[in-house]
C-alpha cells in the first residue's frame, strides 16, 4: 500500500508529521557525523575532532527528547491509527536506536582521545577504519530506507549486519593474539576491543532500523527474524 | 521475615508467563449470528446497498464504520427490518439470523424485533416513570406480575450500569434522566425482553464524554450475553469497544476485518484514507 504522509485532510497533522520525519532525519545526520569523526579522530590523532564528538552526544541525547515530547504529543492529540500510527511508533523506536549510535560514537571518540597519546600500531588501525566506514556506510542506508520508505532496506542492513559480526569476531581472534604476543600493549588493545564492540554494535542498531522501516511500510514485525523470514515476507507483498 | 530475607526472593516468574499480546480474531474462528447474502438494497432507483456479504458473529461487538451516506445505519437496520417501514425501499438478496431468513413472509416481525433489539441515536423513553419504561416490553408480553417485573427491572437497570443511580427515584419520570443515563435506561428497555441481537445506531453521538464512556463500558459488558452491532461516526469509539469492524463507502463493503488489525494496518487503501483522514 502506498505511503503519503502529505495527504491528510488536516494540513496542521501533515505538518506536524512531516516535521517529525525531518527531526529524525537530522537526528541521523548527525549520529552519521559522530560515527565519521570518532573514527578519523582516532585514525588522525586529531583529538579536537574527538572532542566535538563528544560534545555531539548532548545533541544527540537533546534531540531524543525533543522527538519523543513531539511524537507523545502527537499519539495524544490526534490518535493516529494505520500507517499513520505505525509511523509515529517507529519513530520512537528509531530515535532510541539513533540515541544509542551516538553514546557509542562518544565512546570511540574518548578512545580516541586516550589513544592519540600512545604509540600507535604499525596498520594504525586500518582494520577499524575499515569496519567503521561499514558501518557509517548501513547507518546511511537506513536513513535513507527510512527517508525513502523502502523495507527492502532490511534485508541488505541485515547481510551488511551478519558480515561486520564475523568481522567482529575476527578482529577480537586478531586481538586476543596481541594481547598474548605483546603485553606491554595491552591498554592500547583493550581499547581497539572496545572500539570494535561499539561499532558493532552501531551495526546492529542500523539492522535495528531496517527492521522498523518494514513495521513502518508493511505492518509486519520484523525483530528477531532471520534474513529467510524478512525476505519472504517482503516478497509475499509483491505476490 | 526479615528485609534482608525478602529481597533475596526472586519475583516469581514462570517461564511463558508473559503475555504476548492478544492473538488476531478470525471471522472464520466464529460462531456466525448474522449473515448477509448479495444484499442490495434500493430507496426508489438508487441503490444504497450494494451487494453486502458478511457474517456478523455472536456476542462479539461488530462496529460499521463510513461516511455519511455510506450505507451503515441502512444496512443496521435492516436487520430488524426497520426498512419495512420505507415503502420505496426494496431489498434483494438474503439476510440470516441463525441461519432463518428474517425475511421470509412467516416471520412475525414484532416477534423478531423481540430477538434483535435496536436503540438509537437519541434516547427515546417513553412519557412514563423509569420502572415503566424498563417494563415496558414485559407488559406488552402481557407479564404483569409485579415480584417478576421488578425482578427484570432491577437486573435490566444493573446490567446497563444505571441501577445505582436510579434505584431510589423509579417512580419518576424518565424525562427528568440527564441524556446518558437517558441512553442506559433505552439500552435497559432494550434488554429487558432478553434479546439475541442489539443494534445499536450512533448511540452516543448525544453524550457528553463520561457519559459515553459509561455506555461504551456497557457494550462491552453486554458482549457477554448479546450479539452487538454498532453504526458509529467516531472511529476511535468503533476501535476502543469493537472486535470486528466493517468499513462502508458508497454503499459498499470495502473491508471487514478484526478492530486492531484494521485499525493498525488495513487492507484495503480506501479504508486506510478514511480512517487516516486522508482525502482518498
Amino acid at each position: 500500500m502506498e505511503q503519503q504522509f502529505d495527504q491528510h485532510i488536516s494540513r496542521q497533522f501533515n505538518q506536524e508529521l512531516e516535521m517529525l520525519r525531518q527531526d529524525v532525519m537530522a537526528m541521523g545526520g548527525v549520529a552519521e557525523e559522530m560515527v565519521r569523526d570518532s573514527i578519523a579522530a582516532l585514525i588522525d590523532c586529531d583529538t579536537a575532532k574527538a572532542q566535538r564528538v563528544i560534545d555531539l552526544d548532548d545533541e544527540v541525547n537533546e534531540m531524543e527528547k525533543e522527538i519523543d515530547e513531539q511524537s507523545s504529543m502527537i499519539l495524544a492529540r490526534r490518535h493516529p491509527t494505520a500507517s499513520d500510527l505505525r509511523l509515529v511508533l517507529a519513530i520512537i523506536k528509531t530515535v532510541n536506536d539513533l540515541e544509542r549510535i551516538g553514546d557509542e560514537a562518544e565512546r570511540i571518540a574518548r578512545m580516541a582521545v586516550r589513544l592519540a597519546d600512545v604509540d600507535r600500531p604499525r596498520g594504525n588501525f586500518h582494520e577499524l577504519e575499515a569496519m567503521g566506514e561499514t558501518v557509517r556506510r548501513m547507518l546511511r542506508e537506513a536513513l535513507d530506507g527510512f527517508a525513502r520508505l523502502l523495507p527492502e532496506t532490511a534485508v541488505n542492513l541485515f547481510q551488511e549486519d551478519e558480515k561486520v559480526d564475523i568481522e567482529y569476531e575476527n578482529l577480537l581472534r586478531q586481538y586476543y593474539t596481541y594481547l598474548v604476543e605483546e603485553p606491554r600493549n595491552t591498554r592500547r588493545v583493550l581499547d581497539c576491543i572496545w572500539i570494535a564492540r561499539s561499532l558493532e554494535r552501531i551495526g546492529d542498531h542500523a539492522k535495528n532500523i531496517g527492521e522498523y522501516i518494514v513495521y513502518l511500510v508493511e505492518g509486519k514485525d520484523m525483530r528477531h527474524a532471520s534474513r529467510e523470514e524478512i525476505k519472504k515476507s517482503l516478497s509475499d507483498r509483491s505476490d | 521475615m526479615n528485609t534482608t530475607t525478602e529481597s533475596k526472593d526472586p519475583i516469581p516468574v514462570s517461564a511463558g508467563s508473559f503475555q504476548s499480546g492478544r492473538n488476531r480474531l478470525r471471522i472464520e474462528n466464529e460462531d456466525i449470528c448474522i449473515e448477509t447474502r448479495n444484499l442490495n438494497l434500493y430507496y426508489g432507483k438508487d441503490q444504497a446497498l450494494k451487494n453486502i456479504n458478511m457474517q456478523i458473529p455472536h456476542n462479539r461487538v461488530t462496529a460499521f464504520i463510513g461516511p455519511s451516506g455510506c450505507g451503515k445505519s441502512t444496512l443496521l437496520r435492516c436487520f430488524n427490518r426497520m426498512n419495512d417501514l420505507i415503502d420505496i425501499c426494496r431489498i434483494e438478496g438474503e439476510i440470516l439470523i441463525d441461519d432463518q431468513d428474517i425475511q421470509a413472509k412467516e416471520v412475525d416481525v414484532a416477534e423478531h424485533r423481540r430477538r434483535v433489539g435496536m436503540v438509537f441515536q437519541k434516547p427515546n423513553p417513553f412519557p412514563k416513570s423509569i420502572f415503566e419504561n424498563v417494563a415496558y416490553g414485559l407488559r406488552l408480553q402481557g407479564v404483569n406480575d409485579k415480584r417478576k417485573l421488578s425482578e427484570v427491572v432491577e437486573n435490566s437497570l444493573r446490567a446497563a450500569a444505571l441501577w445505582d443511580e436510579v434505584k431510589d427515584r423509579l417512580d419518576d419520570n424518565a424525562f427528568g434522566l440527564s441524556g446518558g443515563q437517558q441512553q442506559r435506561l433505552v439500552i435497559a428497555r432494550a434488554i429487558a425482553i432478553e434479546p439475541e441481537v442489539v443494534l445499536l445506531d450512533e448511540p452516543c453521538s448525544a453524550l457528553d464524554p463520561i457519559s459515553t464512556a459509561k455506555v461504551e463500558e456497557l457494550i462491552i459488558e453486554l458482549k457477554e450475553k448479546y450479539t452487538i452491532v454498532i453504526v458509529t461516526h467516531n472511529m476511535q469509539q468503533a476501535a476502543r469497544v469493537s472486535d470486528f469492524t466493517a468499513y462502508m463507502y458508497m454503499g459498499e463493503l470495502i473491508e471487514f476485518e478484526d478492530t486492531a488489525h484494521l485499525f493498525t494496518n488495513p487492507s484495503q487503501q480506501a479504508t486506510e484514507d478514511y480512517i487516516t483522514g486522508r482525502y482518498g
